[in-house]
């Protein structure tokens, strides 16, 4: 399966994929108009320190602690993809108790937000790696 | 080649843990669920979230409509299994019709344990916090004039009265121990927590219990008394392991290895019934908690289809809020403490020995896994950088190559 893997060497720290990520959550057409004012809340984060910065988003795992550990059953895998049910999810945060990776966030209290691939999308390719400047985040298949 | 016969005992986190595994790796095999309760599974835990209002009886089923259809499993709903033999190897039911099995699953889970307090059977509005059932009777009899007594201050207790503070005149809360969530908080940070729900109109009495009930009255150990025209009991939960009583090894609760095995040759327990080894400590103990229950049903439900898999990193561990206070704790509080009170929130980090034992997370719980994950992990803390992943969770603390696994997708 196509997953989204991030070289760290190539980040710049740009956090345009944050931008793209928030963008393509809005549905809208222009991104400047989408985000003006907004509070970005994207499904990808960089973490960065000195001169290294990397970004975070959903692993996919192949045995993922958050679905598992779900207590209300709105984490689901669907063909492969860690999928979130936002109607049945009460932000108990149990997920983000789990995650190994830091990858599952919030923003209000109403649903958790986390990387999905942007399954939902028309082109159905993650909007940060189609974002991405230097090449740091790939959407390919490994083993 | 013979196909299996599944039985599994119970039908929430544990259960359909197992019969998801068992799905996965056995096309062919008979599954049958049982359950006591009459009800298409769900979660258990969002029982306070409907008497709150923010899920409905439909939104909370575990699983989707056609669970049990897609899984080719037969769900025995409102059936209760009265004995288990294991010599004929077959369970008997309630209805005295008998079920068969070549691999049996105990999920079970737990019980409200009702104290013997004098005078409880004269309380006419009593209730138990446990089930679907039990939220639809207390439901039943809220009302604004209402005043509500709840006894245990734990995190049943406390999601009952977040669940219904809006809905009754006033709730009281009353434990034995002096602080609230004793289980999973330390003084300092439950008095935060009950602060908050203090603002909020709860009141509390700790560090009491109540003597005697005369109907309407509750008289405490300390000579007080407590008016309420509603009672809900939540002073602790007890494994149910009645059905194994004689046929295998149970302390609190039954005991399994590892890979979920009990100690009678095909049964298999799971969740909330069993005891098993608590990996920040190294002991055996209870671990009544949703993700334990349901990877040890699937482990359970590994084993049971003829694979080899084990669940050997079970820790204490939660998430848990209140009125948009997070909470999330896991592990066991001992060793050095790291303590970090900024901008309102509260944590500790609880490490010794080159480990990190448990946390307590009060309001930021950003990227709490992290640290749940080196407590399950058991790594060693001078393999990462310990004094930056204090201050702040994240995959920075590790070292490159580790980095490189984890994003680079070595590791899932
Ligand atoms: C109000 C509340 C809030 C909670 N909140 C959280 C939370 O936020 N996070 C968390 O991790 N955990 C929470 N929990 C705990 C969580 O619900 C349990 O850990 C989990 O449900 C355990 O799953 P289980 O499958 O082991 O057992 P259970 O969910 O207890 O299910 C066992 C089932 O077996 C059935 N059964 C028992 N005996 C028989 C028999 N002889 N024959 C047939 N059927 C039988 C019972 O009727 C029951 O349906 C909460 C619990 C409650 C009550």
């Amino acid at each position: 399966m196509k997953r989204v893997y991030v070289n760290e060497k190539w980040c710049l720290a740009c956090h345009l994929c944050e931008y793209y990520c928030t963008f393509a959550g809005t549905g809208e057409k222009d991104m400047a108009r989408a985000l003006k004012g907004i509070r970005t809340n994207p499904r990808i984060k960089i973490e960065e320190k000195d001169d290294i910065s990397f970004a975070v988003s959903c692993r996919h795992c192949k045995e993922p602690l958050c679905v598992k550990g779900c207590i209300t059953g709105a984490l689901t895998v669907s063909d492969g993809v860690v999928t979130i049910n936002s109607d049945k999810c009460i932000s108990c945060f149990t997920c983000i108790l789990c995650c190994p990776y830091g990858a599952i966030s919030y923003a209000d209290d109403k649903t958790v937000l986390k990387c999905e691939l942007c399954i939902r999308t028309a082109d159905r390719t993650p909007a940060c790696v189609k974002g991405c400047p230097n090449g740091a985040i790939v959407f390919e298949e490994r083993g | 080649m013979r196909v299996v016969k599944y039985v599994i005992i119970g039908n929430s986190a544990a259960g359909i843990g197992a019969v998801e595994k068992i799905r996965q790796l056995d096309k062919s095999g008979e599954i049958t669920i049982i359950s006591s309760e009459p009800h298409h599974t769900y979660s258990r835990p969002l029982i306070s979230y409907l008497l709150q209002g923010k899920t409905d009886e439909q939104r909370m089923k575990y699983r989707d409509d056609d669970f049990y259809k897609r899984n080719k499993c037969t769900f025995l709903a409102g059936k209760t299994v009265t004995k288990i033999c294991p010599d004929n190897k077959y369970v008997e039911l309630d209805d005295k019709k008998t079920i068969p099995y070549d691999k049996l699953l105990v999920a079970a889970g737990s019980s409200a344990f009702v104290p013997p307090i004098e005078g409880l059977d004269t309380v006419k509005d009593k209730f138990t916090f446990m089930s679907l059932d039990d939220a639809r009777k207390l439901q039943a009899s809220l009302g604004k004039e209402k005043k509500v007594l709840i006894l245990g201050a734990g995190l049943i207790g406390l999601k009952c009265a977040e669940g219904i503070l809006d809905k009754v005149k006033e709730i009281t809360v009353v434990d034995l121990a002096p602080r609230i969530l004793s289980s999973i908080l330390d003084d300092e940070g439950a008095r935060i927590v009950q602060d908050h729900l203090e603002r909020k109109g709860m009141k509390f009495i700790l560090s009491s219990g109540v003597k005697t009930f005369d109907g309407n009255t509750a008289i405490l150990d300390n000579g007080a008394s407590v008016d309420s025209d509603i009672l809900v009991i939540a002073v602790g939960v007890r494994p149910n392991t009645k059905l194994l009583a004689g046929i295998a090894d149970i302390d609190k609760g039954i005991i399994i290895n590892d890979r979920c095995e009990t100690s009678a040759k095909d049964i298999y327990a799971a969740g909330d019934c069993t005891q098993s080894v608590d990996v920040s400590t190294g002991q055996s103990k209870i671990m009544a908690l949703l993700p334990n229950a349901y990877m040890q049903g699937e482990c359970a439900g590994a084993n049971m289809a003829g694979a080899d898999m084990s669940f050997a990193k079970a820790i204490p561990m939660n998430a848990i809020g209140f009125f948009g206070l997070h909470i999330i704790t896991a592990g066991s509080y001992y060793g050095d403490v790291y303590t970090d009170k900024k901008d309102g929130g509260y944590k500790k980090l609880f490490y010794g020995s080159d480990r990190l034992n448990g946390y307590i997370l009060i309001k930021n719980v950003d990227k709490a896994g992290i640290y749940t994950s080196l407590i399950r992990e058991r790594t060693p803390l001078s393999s990462i950088d310990f004094s930056l992943i204090c201050e702040r969770p994240g995959l920075m603390a590790f070292t490159k190559e580790e980095r490189v696994r984890k994003l680079g997708g070595a590791d899932l």
